[in-house]
């Protein structure tokens, strides 16, 4: 699996969202998009989801345009995680994250589908909530059965928008860990925005640092996210501290 | 950290159980209002100035078919004919001599439009919640039953105008089709406002009800200009009922209600998917837009087609997919058929106690509606404050 994006612009009127943006990803790699609110991260995803058309470039999943290839073979390859979700009153877990299965069912469901729906509540320890109604969920919760929806899809890439923005630090860190378990079993990959410079840190690959739509940075997190970064691109005060579990970043303070 | 590979200890296929749990009892629901609809409907043929017995009730029925039966294969295929009466056994009469004549004759056509109805107007509103993903949306609160009451008015007003009161079938479809044409639009309107970028559902419902308040002035206006024969035929069409019922109404309804009934079923997935979110929707690659327009224009079309014949009724759209929710969930492949089911066995029971408790003078179906539509409605509200989604 390749996946290239190749000089994506995006305007809403005269405002441009995304200016000239590229990079590519490959197997079982996660990119985290970083940037301050109103960067771009979300349109950028909802692009690469197809719920947007980019206003100039392209973006290639192995070589074929994404908009070229038929929605229902997409939607087998390509899984989306929104950063806000709804679901309807009297919705079951099981039930919303069988949505997931939508493109392998025609009317009746199998017991492969089920099963999958099974295994993908239970990659997030969620199996025993699977008769729950949606309402009855906490906001953490509700956000990880979004995330189970996706993983029940099966994609090859894995498009989440900041998928534990609702999520206390345990559930953020056991979500990272299953993403990064799958995505290096299953050799899929992950377009990931995130808030928290560490999350990008800890498991990306790759970080993309968005500004007002442009990109300002590339490559490895250790690289990119530099206090000086951070202090171009948030106007905030950071440092950097090293020990055994690895290279942490501390903002501390926004600059007048 | 606690090892998330380990999926072995997990209870034994949770969601296989609970799925095959909720078909089961999805199905039984079904069944028993199907059940419940055949006694209404016995119960209703019985009912009314003259008592027919269930027995009779049902051997009119069957007497009927069977005569129509024997005439059509005499008339055309007279070799089959021949041989149909030659079956030994034989239907009898109902031992009412009045009983086929009432039942056949008067109350069945009457029965069929409110269950017609009944079905219309609840798989319409069972689809338009799942669309536009609102539980408080139905042809009513839309605007869709007031502008399509405006149309029908502006027929019976300017009707005889064109057609000089000659041509009473001729004017009669004039209703009809200015009754849809109003109620598209207004559809049209809402659905309009709901692409709109940044809309939320509050504004939906808001701007729903202020076009349902336009047509409503018009209709008053029109109301107000025209004499009294017209005004007549106005009241009794804007409070609802079954007066319209007669065999060649029915006839044409049947095919207009599953027709749609059957397209709007064969969108049960998508429905559900659609729950999740327009994006979500859109990446399971549903072409969202084209779904809502298609889903909307068809059960507009279905709901339409009944107020034509009957006048507004309200809060059916809203009541009978509402109980089905609550009993059997969200799966739209069950909820489209049970929510038919709830609307035709409410209106059912609703009109046969509109005809029958005050008889020999007969109350409005919508009075009745009304009623438990807004008793219903204030129960919801309180629900579903209290289930902390409002």
């Amino acid at each position: 699996m390749e996946l290239v994006i190749d000089q994506i612009s995006k305007a809403y009127g005269q405002q441009w969202v995304l200016d000239n943006v590229s990079f590519k990803m490959g197997d079982g790699e996660i990119v985290a998009l970083v940037g301050p609110n109103g960067s771009g991260k979300s349109t950028l995803i909802k692009t690469l989801a197809t719920i947007l058309d980019p206003t100039f470039g392209k973006i290639t999943l192995d070589g074929a345009d994404i908009r070229g290839i038929d929605p229902i073979e997409l939607a087998k390859r390509v899984g989306y995680v929104p950063q806000s979700f709804s679901y309807t009153l009297y919705s079951t877990v099981f039930e919303t994250v069988l949505m997931g299965r939508r493109r392998y069912i025609t009317w009746s469901v199998s017991d492969e589908e089920l099963s999958r729906v099974q295994l993908a509540l239970d990659s997030l320890e969620m199996g025993d909530l699977a008769g729950k109604f949606m309402d009855e969920l906490s906001g953490g919760e509700r956000q990880k059965v979004f995330i189970a929806r996706a993983l029940a899809q099966d994609p090859q890439v894995f498009l989440f928008d900041e998928p534990t923005s609702a999520l206390d630090i345990r559930y953020q860190i056991e979500v990272m860990e299953t993403m990064r378990r799958i995505t290096r079993e299953q050799k899929s990959s992950m377009i990931v925005a995130v808030h928290d410079l560490n999350l990008a840190y800890r498991y990306a690959d790759a970080v993309v640092v968005l500004n007002r739509g442009k990109m300002i940075g590339y490559g490895k997190p250790q690289d990119i996210l530099t206090p000086d970064c951070i202090r171009s691109v948030y106007g905030v005060d950071s440092f950097a501290i090293e020990n055994e579990f690895g290279k942490f970043i501390v903002p501390f303070r926004a600059r007048p | 950290m606690p090892d998330i590979t380990q999926t072995d200890a997990a209870p034994p296929s949770t969601v296989h159980s609970l799925y095959k749990a909720g078909s089961g009892r999805r199905i039984t629901f079904i069944v028993f209002l199907l059940l419940l609809l055949i006694a209404a409907v016995i119960f209703s043929a019985g009912i009314g100035t003259v008592a027919i017995s269930p027995e009779d009730s049902i051997l009119s029925v069957a007497h009927a078919c069977a005569v129509s039966v024997q005439n059509f294969l005499h008339t055309y295929l007279p070799a089959v004919g021949a041989r149909y009466d030659s079956i030994p056994f034989t239907i009898p009469s109902p031992s009412n001599p009045q009983a086929e004549l009432i039942v056949i004759g008067f109350r069945l056509p009457r029965i069929i439009l409110a269950i017609l109805t009944g079905i219309s107007l609840a798989v319409a509103g069972a689809v338009m919640q799942g669309l536009l993903r609102n539980p408080l949306v139905d042809p009513f609160m839309l605007g869709l039953s007031s502008a399509a009451a405006f149309g029908a008015a502006v027929a019976i007003v300017i009707g005889p105008g064109i057609f000089g009161g000659l041509i009473l079938i001729g004017s009669n479809s004039f209703i009809i089709i200015l009754a849809f044409f109003f109620g598209w639009l207004s559809m049209l309107l809402v659905y309009g406002i709901s692409r709109a970028r940044g809309v939320n559902q509050a504004t939906l419902i808001l701007s729903g009800v202020v076009i349902g308040y336009i047509f409503s002035a018009g209709l008053i206006f029109l109301q107000y200009i025209t004499n009294n024969d017209q005004l007549r035929d106005l009241v009794v069409w804007l409070m609802g009922g079954m007066w319209g019922a007669s065999w060649s109404a029915v006839l044409l309804l049947i095919p207009l209600t599953l027709i749609p009934f059957f397209l709007l079923e064969r969108m049960s997935w998508d429905l559900n998917t659609i729950a999740v979110g327009d994006d979500v929707a859109k990446n399971l690659g549903i072409n969202v837009n084209r779904l809502r327009l298609s889903g909307l224009m068809i059960s507009t079309f279905a709901a339409s087609c009944c107020l034509a014949f009957t006048g507004i009724i309200g809060f059916i759209g809203l009541m009978g997919p509402h109980i089905c929710r609550m009993i059997i969930g969200n799966d739209h492949r069950y909820l489209i058929p049970c929510s038919g089911l709830m609307g035709a066995v409410i209106l059912l029971i609703s009109d046969t106690a509109a005809r029958t408790v005050m008889s020999p003078v007969e109350i409005p179906v919508g009075v009745i509606m009304y009623v438990i539509g807004g008793l219903f409605f204030l129960f919801l509200i309180m629900r579903a404050r209290g289930r902390g989604l409002y």
